[in-house]
């Protein structure tokens, strides 16, 4: 299957044809790019077929599970259920938050269970994304912004800001647990006694907050390297024309440095949506907030098929934010990371 | 005499300019310093206070002293003790273990790749680009379903390899999109003139291109391990006691009491877990920050 699925990205020039080195100048660069394509299909080869078999496999068999029945006891009725196709039955018990019922059918699940979480994770999961995406882009610029101009120490700043990057995600939860904690250093600082990951929006801030902690460095030295791509000359120019500070960062800083912050934001969404391990950790997906990676994963165990249909629809929620960001908000990843510049003659 | 006023007046004027910009400037400068102060604190006070609280007694969990006090080295100890069911040495072997071995494997296959995608010219070059930089940006949920039935039908549950592979998934495209970008800063001209004195394409590759991307290959094998190290999702799911890594372990860790956390023994695993990564990026700084910020600009 694998093999099928890793197609060679080019097909090299058949065998027997000889390049055409004398003829008209058009023909001779077609030849070098064929040639060169069979090089590169050689090359990307490996590559292709080890994430068609890690991703593209799984990504199919998840699709092809979800839609069959899962066999078992049924964690709700109690009842046996068995297994065959199911039609997009389990999407729309998801969708539908719909549980089984005694004697077949349908009822609307029951609260505390899984299959009555959909729309709550979901809108979990995009309060988390939206509110810290949006923190770690003011947070991010702003640091950014900073670390790009000349001051003694700034090699500290630069070197300080990796560290809450280089710390596992798994170590940041317990940290920042141990911090909320109620006797912890937090509710010392501020002189609050708050039961952080007791109840729904102490918990969610406590998530919003470790979690811009940790990954805000990573916004900041993406906008960094697009802000050191400016040439000062503009800069320059605009102050000899009289440009006040907040005219330069709207009228220079922010459209040069967009294709670089759009991707950053990107790069961010894409990985919010898919928010795990500081909320499993930080407070076990308890008091709303529980995203949808956590609901896919306490699903498991009660159903793969189910769950390779709850997968499936997180898989397609953030395909389809990725494609409006690339398609309408102009996050051009390809051209920003791809083959222009020296490689491309 | 009035131009002798006129100019004094002229010149005080300008004085009076230039002292507000000198102000202005040393203004700026101060909160230059300030903010740079604010980033400092907000970046690095949760990394010190694990540290504070890994060499703080037991006793004193919750010390809000803001220097180390009641200094101890016991919860380090605490942290290897397996008497709780905690394998954490064992854990960070298996890290090391899986870390290395993805790596390694990504590496060696990612190369090929990352070469084609800056060097060549083919068709669909766009199209296995925007592949691989959504194959990086795939969510691990989304596999871990098929996966984990697969490995429980073919009895893989727990195994290495079961943990390994998955991890593949997302090293490989960071791989081969940090070594593109590159690779496409090294000076080529050198290989073209290698082949001229003769070498065939794949000589000139290994023989002049190879020792200079050295440096870049390293670089990106410590973002590749630090992303397979830090990996949870998936190990939490498909490994075992004794396989588990050290973020599972960590996630999970037991204490003496089982309804309360040891924080101490926790924050002494965390900061054996990241002490050696923060050294690592922080002697690679520069290096380390090209690669990260090489797929988004440039």
């Amino acid at each position: 299957m694998a093999t099928e699925l890793g197609p060679t990205p080019v097909k090299g020039p058949a065998s027997g044809t000889t390049p055409v080195h004398h003829g008209p100048k058009g023909v001779g660069e077609d030849n070098k790019i064929l040639s060169q394509g069979k090089w590169a299909s050689w090359l990307l080869a490996p590559t292709i077929i080890a994430l068609g078999i890690v991703i593209v496999y799984p990504i199919i068999s998840a699709m092809i599970m979800s839609f069959q029945k899962d066999a078992g006891l049924d964690p709700v009725t109690g009842l046996f259920t068995e297994g065959g196709p199911a039609g997009i039955q389990n999407y729309v018990n998801w969708l539908g938050q719909q549980c089984a019922a005694q004697g077949g059918g349908t009822v609307a699940c029951p609260p505390g269970t899984l299959g009555g979480q959909f729309w709550t994770a979901t809108g979990t999961t995009f309060l988390f994304t939206v509110i810290t995406v949006a923190f770690e882009t003011v947070l991010g610029f702003w640091m950014a912004m900073i670390m790009a101009r000349t001051f003694k120490g700034r090699g500290l700043v630069r070197a300080a800001v990796l560290v809450p990057w280089a710390i596992p995600t798994a170590v940041t939860a317990q940290l920042w647990l141990f911090m909320f904690d109620f006797n912890g250093i937090i509710n010392k600082l501020f002189n609050v006694s708050i039961l952080w990951t007791g109840s729904e929006w102490p918990a969610k801030w406590a998530v919003i907050i470790a979690d811009t902690w940790k990954t805000t460095p990573f916004m900041a030295l993406l906008i960094l390297a697009g802000l050191q791509m400016i040439p000062a000359e503009v800069y320059e120019a605009a102050k000899v024309d009289g440009a006040t500070a907040w005219q330069r960062f709207r009228m220079i800083t922010l459209p040069l440095v967009k294709p670089a912050l759009m991707v950053a934001i990107l790069f961010r969404t894409l990985d919010a949506l898919r928010m795990f391990d500081l909320p499993y950790i930080l407070t076990g997906g308890a008091n709303n907030t529980t995203t949808l990676s956590i609901l896919v994963i306490n699903q498991i165990r009660q159903g793969f098929n189910s769950a390779a249909a709850l997968s499936t629809i997180t898989f397609i929620i953030i395909f389809l934010v990725a494609f409006i960001f690339v398609r309408f908000l102009g996050a051009n990843v390809v051209e920003q990371s791809g083959a222009t510049g020296k490689g491309k003659k | 005499m009035t131009t002798t006023t006129a100019s004094t007046a002229l010149r005080a004027q300008q004085d009076k300019g230039r002292k507000a910009a000198q102000n202005r400037e040393k203004w700026a400068s101060v909160r230059t310093y300030v903010s740079a102060a604010v980033i400092l604190i907000w970046c690095l006070a949760p990394a010190y206070w694990m540290v504070v609280t890994a060499f703080r007694e037991v006793g004193f969990t919750y010390d809000t002293t803001p220097w180390p006090t009641h200094v101890t080295m016991d919860n380090f100890i605490t942290a290897f003790d397996t008497s709780f069911g905690n394998r954490f040495g064992q854990a960070l072997l298996n890290s090391i273990f899986i870390g290395v071995t993805v790596t390694v494997i990504s590496l060696v296959i990612g190369v090929f790749a990352a070469y084609a995608l800056a060097r060549l010219n083919f068709r669909f070059k766009y199209l296995v680009l925007g592949f691989i930089l959504g194959a990086s940006m795939f969510p691990g949920v989304a596999l871990i379903t098929p996966l984990f039935q697969l490995f429980t039908n073919i009895g893989w549950m727990g195994t290495y390899q079961a943990l390994i592979i998955p991890n593949i998934s997302f090293v490989l495209p960071l791989t081969v999109y940090t070594l593109t970008s590159f690779f496409r800063e090294m000076p080529w001209e050198l290989e073209e003139s290698a082949r001229v004195d003769g070498c065939t394409q794949g000589q000139a590759f290994r023989k002049v291109i190879m020792p200079l991307a050295a440096p870049a290959i390293f670089t990106t094998a410590i973002l590749a391990f630090i992303s397979s190290w830090n990996e949870f999702l998936i190990a939490s799911q498909l490994s075992n006691e004794a396989t588990k890594p050290v973020t599972v372990a960590i996630a999970s860790f037991a204490g003496a009491q089982p309804n309360q956390i040891p924080y101490t023994a926790i924050m002494a695993a965390g900061t054996i877990v990241t002490i050696p990564l923060v050294i690592l990026v922080l002697v690679f700084q520069r290096k380390i920050v090209a690669g990260l910020t090489a797929g988004a600009v440039k």
